[in-house]
């Protein structure tokens, strides 16, 4: 930066810095900031981009497998699957039938197997009507509450619908505590 | 032929001028103390490098088999176990002489804390000593990642709940950790992109820098009681021992040498004898009783969150491992002046007794883990038979129902089961009727760790559960709040009529 410029032996510009050296200068700066941009942005996009994909329904039974007030859990996989993603993108849910509304509409409870402490899988213990997880001890009701342990909520809740006599869930990612299952209700 | 080499070489080291720029580096003077019985004090970093030697050496081994696909990964790590000629060991020494790098780096750190080498003028060999502990323990929890395994999974799993709870940004971060909306191949490639280019590169780097700070300030001598170190006048007094100094590269090296090659037998040996870690379950995230545990380099944390009070938790896993690489980072600039000996800095000393007890204590905890439940007690561990000899049918009944709601999954009985909560073999001598009934309808009270199982049981089912734990008490002692006078001669457990 501080190189001492030729013009201080044979001045070929009077009065100051030779123009075209300094538009080089311009021009190299320039040039540096176009090519860095342009390599930064696709590599930001590679890496921190989210790829858009439509809601993604996974078929998990008949209506008829889900007897009034029992938890089934049911393990699927998952279509937000990578092709060689082998065993992994296998996951489960706990499916519990609760009856018609006074619309007449089925009502389900779809819960998330994964703990809302730190995401272990919890088990359901019919006997006591309780989730567990084998993690740090967070215990939930039967409904998704907590129940007790360190969990800071209930169990999240998955996206459910009935079409054709049988019960869907949209596809669940990996849940976190801000961003739950049922965003795609809220909005 | 001899003197074709020695002309070959004579070629080379003209142009390239190796013997002119790296021969003085490696004479470099040290201080003459060094060679003696002091400078085995110094052997700690060049066998933490030595190790970083063999990791890469079985490293660059391991990726030639391995695998980094979700769904092959498990595949390729049992054909290194089994198949591989000599994959168990390049498995088993990778581990192992990774754990010895920590122990190393820990061991080195310790020392130059307390020879206060970090002082004036190697504060920055410090702060990027650090940086390699850093870099160093994300080396171990990605390649436990690597191992994908069950524990690999849902370790993942943990780590990406953790870093959910990240303010706003928590979902942003997890989808960019995991490479994708759930835990899979992508995740599994992105760690293995972390562990094999990122902070290896980074870890390379910094140690380069750390090597140049420490050929260029020069090792410390063995600190002396009483040898102030002053910025003002600490180089031309370090100028001066220099001129009497050693070569580092002779004798000095030495003890090095022999240092690292005693370590590097016993990892080879430990290795050999204990094998691969792993893998355990395949990563099939349906499998149940998930349960998965930290490397050991990490239990300590994982014992600190446990035992802590869930209201901080979230502090604990997001900020306190920032603030403790901060307190580390600051050290030498907390004091880069004054004593070096730890006979005159009492403070330091005692500092890392309690560091490294605190340490210890919350690996056992993290070892140990009393706080995860056994999730298969109430249907694998029975009652112990002389708790149900001789019991009403009523408390018969009861046992069974304690089992039923598994009540054990928490709850153990003469040491066996969960050890979540209490141990339940002597209750009935602690606790009254109506206490029992409170605490098992109720649980802990503002949503602790027990669940209020009020709703969970039926009226008759809590009659025979709390019948069951009042006659749990030793031999010939009244239950809880029992009048002193009550029959109590020739005691088998008292029917529950006779505690009112």
């Amino acid at each position: 930066m501080n190189a001492p410029l030729p013009s201080s032996g044979k001045q070929l510009c009077p009065g100051g810095k030779p123009p075209r050296r300094a538009f080089f200068r311009l021009l190299t700066g320039a040039l540096g900031a176009a090519a860095t941009g342009l390599l930064t942005l696709p590599m930001l996009g590679y890496f921190f981009g989210r790829r858009h994909r439509p809601a993604m329904w996974v078929p998990m039974g008949d209506l008829s497998d889900f007897p009034l007030n029992e938890t089934r859990t049911i393990n699927f996989d998952n279509p937000l699957r990578q092709p060689w993603d082998g065993m992994t993108s296998m996951t489960g849910v706990h499916v519990r039938y609760q009856g018609k509304n006074d619309a007449g509409d089925e009502q389900f409870l779809v819960l998330a197997a994964n703990c809302a402490h730190l995401g272990c899988p919890v088990s359901w213990f019919p006997q006591s009507g309780l989730f567990m997880c084998p993690c740090h001890g967070g215990v939930y009701y039967e409904n998704g509450e907590r129940a007790s342990g360190p969990p800071p909520r209930g169990l999240f809740h998955c996206v459910w619908r009935v079409k054709e006599g049988k019960l869907e869930i949209e596809a669940p990612h990996y849940p976190t505590l801000h961003d739950t299952l049922t965003e795609s209700l809220e909005s | 032929m001899y003197q074709l080499l020695r002309k070959l070489a004579h070629w080379i080291d003209a142009r390239a001028g190796v013997s002119a720029t790296l021969w003085p580096m490696m004479r470099h003077p040290v201080p003459r103390s060094i060679d003696g019985p002091m400078g085995w004090w110094y052997v700690f970093g060049s066998a933490s490098m030595t190790f970083l030697l063999i990791q890469i050496l079985t490293g660059i081994g391991l990726s030639m088999v391995y695998v980094p696909a979700a769904d092959q990964a498990y595949e390729s790590l049992l054909y290194l176990d089994y198949q591989q000629p000599w994959g168990w060991f390049l498995r088993s020494l990778h581990y192992y002489a990774g754990s010895g790098m920590v122990v190393m780096l820990l061991v080195h750190m310790t020392q130059v804390f307390l020879q206060g080498s970090y002082k004036y003028p190697r504060e920055l060999t410090w702060v990027v000593g650090v940086l390699l502990l850093a870099c160093t323990m994300g080396m171990f929890f990605t390649g436990q990642i690597l191992r994908w395994d069950t524990d690999a999974y849902w370790g993942l799993a943990v780590g990406a709940s953790m870093a959910g709870r990240v303010p706003v940004l928590g979902p942003e971060i997890v989808h960019t950790l995991l490479g994708g909306d759930i835990i899979g191949a992508s995740s599994l490639s992105r760690f293995f992109a972390l562990h094999v280019f990122i902070i290896p590169g980074a870890l390379l780097t910094f140690l380069g820098i750390h090597l140049w700070l420490v050929l260029r300030c020069g090792i410390s001598a063995p600190p002396k009681p009483g040898e102030i170190v002053d910025p003002k006048t600490y180089d031309a007094t370090y100028h001066e021992e220099l001129k009497r100094g050693v070569p580092f590269f002779g004798d000095a090296l030495l003890k090095d040498i022999f240092f690292s090659a005693l370590a590097v037998t016993i990892v080879v040996v430990i290795a050999a004898v204990v094998g691969p870690k792993g893998p355990t379950e395949p990563p099939d995230p349906t499998l149940a009783g998930a349960n998965p545990r930290p490397e050991w380099p990490f239990l300590w944390l994982f014992g600190l969150l446990s035992l802590s009070p869930p209201a901080i938790e979230t502090f604990i896993m997001l900020v306190f491992p920032v603030l403790v690489l901060g307190a580390l980072f600051f050290v030498p600039f907390v004091s880069n002046r004054g004593e070096r000996a730890p006979s005159r800095r009492p403070a330091a000393v005692l500092l890392v007794i309690v560091i490294y007890t605190t340490l210890g204590v919350l690996t056992y905890e993290g070892v140990q883990a009393p706080w995860s439940p056994v999730m298969d007690a109430w249907s694998g561990d029975p009652v112990p038979v002389n708790l149900v000899e001789g019991r009403t049918p009523l408390e018969l009944q009861g046992a069974a129902v304690f089992q039923f709601k598994n009540c054990r999954n928490c709850h153990a009985l003469e040491g066996i089961g969960g050890r979540r909560g209490p141990d339940l073999t002597t209750i009935g001598a602690s606790l009254t009727r109506d206490q029992l009934i409170t605490q098992i309808s109720n649980g802990t009270p503002g949503g602790g760790n027990m669940p209020a199982y009020g709703k969970q049981m039926s009226p008759a089912e809590m009659e025979a559960t709390v019948a069951f734990l009042i006659s749990l008490r030793p031999d010939g002692q009244l239950p809880a709040g029992a009048v002193e006078d009550a029959p109590v001669e020739g005691t088998t457990p008292q029917p529950v009529e006779l505690t009112e």
